[in-house]
């Protein structure tokens, strides 16, 4: 192993996988502790029955869903940005993809859990899948969350393979630097990967169709999410601006997490070099545009439904603007637009600490607008019989805090085993332009083609 | 298996090589050429670029719209109950169903065709060398047992720059 190299990149994209300090075990430690106390308040809540959880009528959708939202959100950070950002050819993307996609793989993994553990009876998941029971009854295709399960797992298949085929290459170079145990391990993940031209003309061409089939898959996903809402008749549910409201939420919310994933991964792994200021600063634009756009979401949203004056609905509106659920409605508010916008307008204070800031900022009020969709609707249906509250219990409390955990160890155990930053596609980013006159570019181009 | 190869440390003298193979009557198929990056800015790096996988993509996601439109009308025809007024088979849910079906064809036709066509999975042939992961440029060719490479090595070795290795002899 003591070959001249001449790839300095490969050396220091992998130094992480070679190098774990005492800090990451202590922290695989502390995580793993609560994401083990949050599948033993699940086993708890399984063994005793949905009634442990504080949701009840007339709240039967809670934290749970809230949950499920937030996190299938938080999936959008990923493969659809860093599809948009690879259809463009926008170059400061190189650094960021893997980083963006590997939120989506794991979001959406911790999203589909949440309606299973919402279920009270998990095992009986299996009822939403295309599979005819004894009695030859198929699934109600005309039921949104039937829509659900085909769209997560398109996007869950999607995203994996998205988020797979481009480590094909680095698996490779991983094999041919290691020796032993490592050795036979990433030469299997690696397929027998060579490089030929005809394999990176496959993959690149893979990767192109995939960018183009992702985009409206990421899109359909949370507006069909947000159809679980606008189908049903319940106040300031029933809207027809729930889907693109929800895509806008979820890009939103996504794009803080990978904010913070980014500067996480380039603190403790020392990724200076690769992740520039720049990157956050492009990104921080992204996440002002998208403060924008969701305020402009919850004003028409908001102006329609006061415009309207319809009892029932009006019951949810001031519940929110000035009532019990105000303090998390104005919460929400500021963190989802006053304070990105106060920040990020300004050069000056979009440094990196500030971008960071506010991307906590946003999770939490993106958190806080997923509730209060559900939540305060379900508490004040059309009629006041129906009227009713609702209370958090410490079992969905661990189970929500246990994802979180859940989230940040499997990023940070992918960290270890993946190079988080594409080895090859930032080689492709610092390559050296060759310069050559259009007329002989274009013959060049058609070379290959017209030879036999 | 005969072949011979060399590696070079960087693409310029790659397209050396490759221009004088041909310069010595090699074909373009027998020219292999492995690198651990892509080389789109170079004629050589646009090698074995026809494909036909955006076409089977496209089938795929033909496939895929067939199956589920046939799994949501057959399957509601099979049990016809009523809901919500909506008609037995749905047109608008069923849409829904169809566009993530058909997009998931598209998906893993993809993906399936680029496995199938870039040999992968498969076992390292022995024209391979692991440089090629240290940001060598691998430039070799292959014969069957007992065709000459005189010619070939002769034209690698020309350029200057590489090393010239062989394999199975």
């Amino acid at each position: 192993m003591n070959r001249t190299r001449n790839n300095p990149l490969a050396d220091d994209l992998i130094r992480p996988l070679l190098h774990t300090s005492v800090w990451f075990y202590g922290a695989v430690l502390v995580l793993a502790t609560i994401v083990l106390c949050g599948a033993a308040a699940w086993a708890y809540q399984v063994w005793y029955g949905i009634g442990v959880a504080g949701i009840n009528w007339p709240v039967f959708w809670g934290f749970y869903l809230t949950n499920f939202v937030f996190w299938i959100g938080i999936s959008h950070a990923g493969t659809l940005i860093s599809a948009i950002l690879r259809l463009v050819n926008a170059r400061w993307r190189r650094p960021v993809t893997r980083c963006a996609e590997v939120i989506t793989v794991f979001a959406l993994m911790i999203g589909a859990t949440f309606p299973i553990i919402h279920l009270g009876k998990p095992w009986l998941f299996f009822w939403l899948a295309p599979y005819p029971s004894a009695r030859e009854i198929w699934p109600n295709f005309r039921s949104p969350l039937v829509w659900d399960f085909f769209a997560i797992n398109t996007y869950l298949t999607g995203s994996l393979l998205f988020l797979i085929l481009p480590m094909i290459p680095d698996f490779a170079v991983i094999r041919d630097r290691s020796s032993g145990l490592r050795r036979r391990i990433y030469g299997t993940l690696a397929l027998g990967w060579q490089g030929t031209t005809t394999q990176w003309h496959r993959l690149e061409a893979a990767m192109q169709i995939m960018a183009v089939a992702i985009i409206p898959v990421a899109v359909s996903v949370h507006t069909i999410v947000s159809f679980d809402f606008s189908m049903a008749h319940v106040p300031m549910w029933h809207s027809t601006i729930f889907g693109p409201y929800f895509v806008a939420g979820a890009i939103f919310s996504g794009i803080a997490a990978l904010i913070i994933a980014m500067a996480a991964l380039r603190r403790t792994l020392r990724l200076h070099a690769y992740l520039h200021p720049l990157h956050f600063d492009n990104l921080a634009k992204l996440l002002l545009l998208m403060s924008l756009l969701w305020g402009y979401f919850v004003f028409s949203e908001r102006l329609t439904v006061w415009y309207g004056n319809q009892p029932s609905e009006m019951a949810v509106f001031w519940a929110t603007q000035r009532g019990e659920y105000a303090s998390l409605y104005w919460t929400m508010v500021f963190c989802n637009f006053i304070i990105p916008v106060g920040i990020l307008s300004f050069r000056r204070l979009r440094t990196l600490p500030g971008i960071v800031l506010v991307s906590c900022g946003v999770l939490v009020g993106m958190w806080l607008e997923r509730f209060l969709i559900i939540v305060p609707g379900l508490a004040n249906k059309p009629l006041s019989y129906s009227w009713g509250t609702y209370s958090p219990q410490p079992t969905e409390i661990v189970i929500m805090v246990a994802t979180f955990a859940a989230m940040a160890l499997l990023y940070m155990l992918f960290s270890k085993v993946v190079p988080i930053i594409s080895i090859w596609e930032m080689k492709v980013g610092n390559q050296p332009h060759p310069a050559l006159p259009a007329d002989e570019e274009e013959e060049q181009q058609g070379l290959w083609r017209a030879r036999p | 298996m005969n072949a011979v190869y060399a590696l070079y440390d960087n693409p310029a003298a790659v397209q050396r090589a490759v221009d004088g193979l041909r310069a010595a009557g090699v074909a373009d198929a027998d020219i292999q050429i492995m690198s651990s990056e892509p080389f789109e800015e170079y004629e050589f790096g646009h090698k074995d670029s026809a494909s036909w996988i955006h076409w089977i993509a496209g089938l795929g996601g033909i496939t895929g719209l067939t199956a589920a439109y046939l799994l949501t009308s057959l399957t509601q025809q099979a049990w016809p109950l009523r809901t919500s007024g909506m008609p037995i088979v749905a047109p608008w849910p069923n849409l829904i169903v169809i566009f993530e079906m058909t997009m998931l064809g598209a998906i893993l036709a993809t993906v399936l065709t680029l496995f199938v066509s870039a040999k992968l999975p498969r076992r390292l042939p022995p024209l391979y060398d692991t440089e090629v992961s240290d940001g060598y440029i691998l430039v070799g060719v292959q014969r069957t047992s007992g065709q000459p490479l005189g010619d070939v090595t002769a034209a690698l070795e020309a350029v200057g720059e590489g090393r010239v290795k062989h394999v199975g002899r």
